[in-house]
């Protein structure tokens, strides 16, 4: 070598490798002090480590459920009625809160004063309340509502009552095609239609609303970050606004859209958990019975914490998968 | 002459404060190949986007095939299906193919069958002489490439008169011959054509009217050769001393 003596610390190489290993020791010490710890602290407190106890009888009802569960049935199963509903509720609140912020996100940008600033009312308004305080307000106006038999009519087929938000629903055990069943009032209760808890529908409404303001900001922001040009060249073909929207503007605001939207979705998912403030039975709210009553506070965490990152892992790669098809190509 | 196709008669239109359009008179008849020029901030795209209806003027009467263009969609979507339009920036759909981008609008608007259509866009994508690229999207084509499918696009509602707006300025030079090619066959089988472009050569070649404009007037409109050869107007001799003379 020419320039005077060759140091090994003088590899940039060399100083990378040595960083490396000693992150790794850090972080081997801290998470095998943690485990060590906890090992000591449940032992000192007569608590079995291990899943065994999923197998065990709950004992506890839950109010919602998608498949059959009784109290007899073990905690495993418990969990699953509690990640279903967590299921449930996220993904119709994404779908929900997609088309609303769409929608707001469109009437923003509108021509129309009074339409973009009710739009812009409504973001600024929602987006700056707390979603738990919000979550409160629809539990209460839902659960204020009048009984059964003064239910609330708007529509017909939909009702609103202090029993919750009754619908439509299909039914499928007809045959090939499903019939649309429509509920009415018989006496003191609903006959047909399908009935969406109090809770449910409030923690629904809650998440929708609240989301859908950030998405109505993405979707803005997505519009706005289009080229005028595309506007005037499709102008200049002689489409109409609302094609215009639909074939050029949309398409191509996607691909500012669709990665912010990601985190959104998940967002819509871990806010979830907040059911447990109006009693919609969720994952964390069954898992949370589930540690009171066992005492198996770690695994209960862990199963939870399992679920939401498996959750969000899915999600986010199939919103990459999405980003992917729909990003522009060129050179 | 016959009835003029595009008529402007003392049009006006501010930007705010800003008088951009001062009693624009102009008359281009059937077949008739206008070049517009003129130094920037002159008006020039102003005045020929205030033909389809992509700016609003404030006063005077703007009649195009035999249709006025006022605060009325109907008048507006008609003027706009018989008017194509290419733009300095092409303004291709990016997210569309080559094909696509020309059979959007005769599907769309037009509420042609797609197969027409697609042949349609075909025998346009000879005329401009890529119709290899049918599949490919516009980001994958060169900026001459991506001119010529944005004329061909322009040419799909089959339109009576053709605006180009500095169709050759965001070209590489030695893209702007193969534009300017297009353009003049485009020419020569008699399309109307109201042309902003700064080159001169062209103009020369293919215009039967030259129009000079500045600050926001028509200052000298004249046929190519007295245009070039002896202007009438002391800005229009020093503008065209600016540009000709390297």
């Amino acid at each position: 070598m020419t320039g005077g003596r060759a140091s090994i610390w003088g590899s940039t190489r060399f100083r990378g490798l040595v960083y490396q290993v000693l992150v790794v020791a850090v972080v081997v010490a801290l998470g095998g002090w943690l485990v060590h710890n906890t090992l000591v602290n449940l032992e000192v407190r007569g608590i079995a480590t291990g899943f065994g106890f999923l197998e065990r009888e709950a004992g506890f009802g839950i109010s919602e459920n998608l498949i059959s569960y009784t109290p007899a049935d073990s905690y495993a199963r418990a969990l699953t009625v509690g990640l279903l509903n967590t299921l449930v509720v996220s993904a119709i609140g994404i779908v929900l809160a997609t088309l609303l912020g769409t929608v707001l996100g469109v009437a923003r940008l509108s021509g129309n004063w009074l339409v973009g600033r009710l739009a812009s009312v409504y973001v600024e308004a929602v987006r700056n309340v707390p979603l738990l305080l919000q979550l409160f307000v629809w539990y209460g106006v839902l659960t204020a509502l009048p009984g059964a038999r003064q239910a609330l009519h708007p529509l017909p087929g939909l009702y609103l009552s202090n029993r919750g938000l009754v619908i439509p629903s299909l039914d499928w055990s007809q045959g090939w095609l499903p019939v649309l069943e429509i509920p009415s009032l018989v006496g003191f209760n609903f006959v047909g239609g399908l009935t969406l808890s109090p809770e449910f529908a409030a923690l629904l409404a809650g998440l929708t609303i609240y989301t859908a303001a950030f998405i109505a900001e993405i979707v803005r922001a997505g519009i706005l970050a289009v080229p005028k040009g595309q506007t005037e060249a499709a102008l200049s073909l002689g489409l109409s606004p609302g094609q215009i929207l639909r074939l050029v503007v949309l398409p191509q605001a996607l691909r500012v859209i669709v990665p912010p939207l990601t985190s959104q979705y998940l967002n819509i998912c871990k806010n979830s958990p907040l059911a447990i403030a109006i009693g919609y039975p969720d994952l964390v709210a069954v898992s949370n019975t589930a540690i009171n009553q066992t005492g198996q506070a770690v695994e209960g965490v862990t199963v939870v914490m399992v679920v939401f990152l498996a959750l969000s892992l899915a999600l986010s790669g199939l919103m990459n998968w999405y980003n992917k098809r729909v990003a522009l190509v060129s050179r | 002459m016959a009835a003029p196709i595009v008529e402007l008669c003392d049009v006006n239109k501010w930007f705010g404060a800003f008088h951009v359009l001062k009693d624009i008179t102009l008359e281009v008849a059937k077949g008739e190949k206008v070049v517009v020029c003129g130094p920037s901030g002159s008006g020039k795209s102003t005045m020929i986007r205030c033909i389809n209806r992509l700016e609003e003027h404030q006063s005077g009467r703007i009649v195009v095939d035999g249709v006025e263009l006022a605060d009325d969609i109907k008048a507006i979507d008609a003027v706009r299906r018989r008017v194509g339009m290419v733009f300095q920036s092409f303004n291709l759909f990016p997210h569309l193919t080559v094909l696509e981008n020309l059979t959007l609008a005769p599907v769309r608007v037009a509420g042609m069958a797609p197969r027409d259509a697609e042949a349609t866009a075909m025998a346009l994508l000879e005329r401009v002489r890529i119709p290899e690229q049918a599949g490919k999207f516009p980001g994958q084509l060169s900026g001459g490439q991506q001119q010529r499918v944005a004329i061909a696009r322009a040419l799909c509602l089959k339109p009576a008169v053709m605006l180009f707006d500095e169709p050759t300025s965001a070209l590489d030079p030695e893209m702007v011959g193969e534009v300017l090619d297009v353009m003049s066959g485009l020419a020569a089988e008699g399309m109307t054509m109201i042309c902003v472009t700064h080159e001169m050569g062209f103009a020369r070649a293919v215009a039967d009217t030259m129009v000079f404009m500045d600050e926001g007037r028509i200052v000298e409109i004249a046929p190519p050769a007295r245009f070039f050869d002896h202007p009438a107007n002391e800005r229009t001799k020093r503008f065209l001393g600016k540009i000709i003379g390297h």
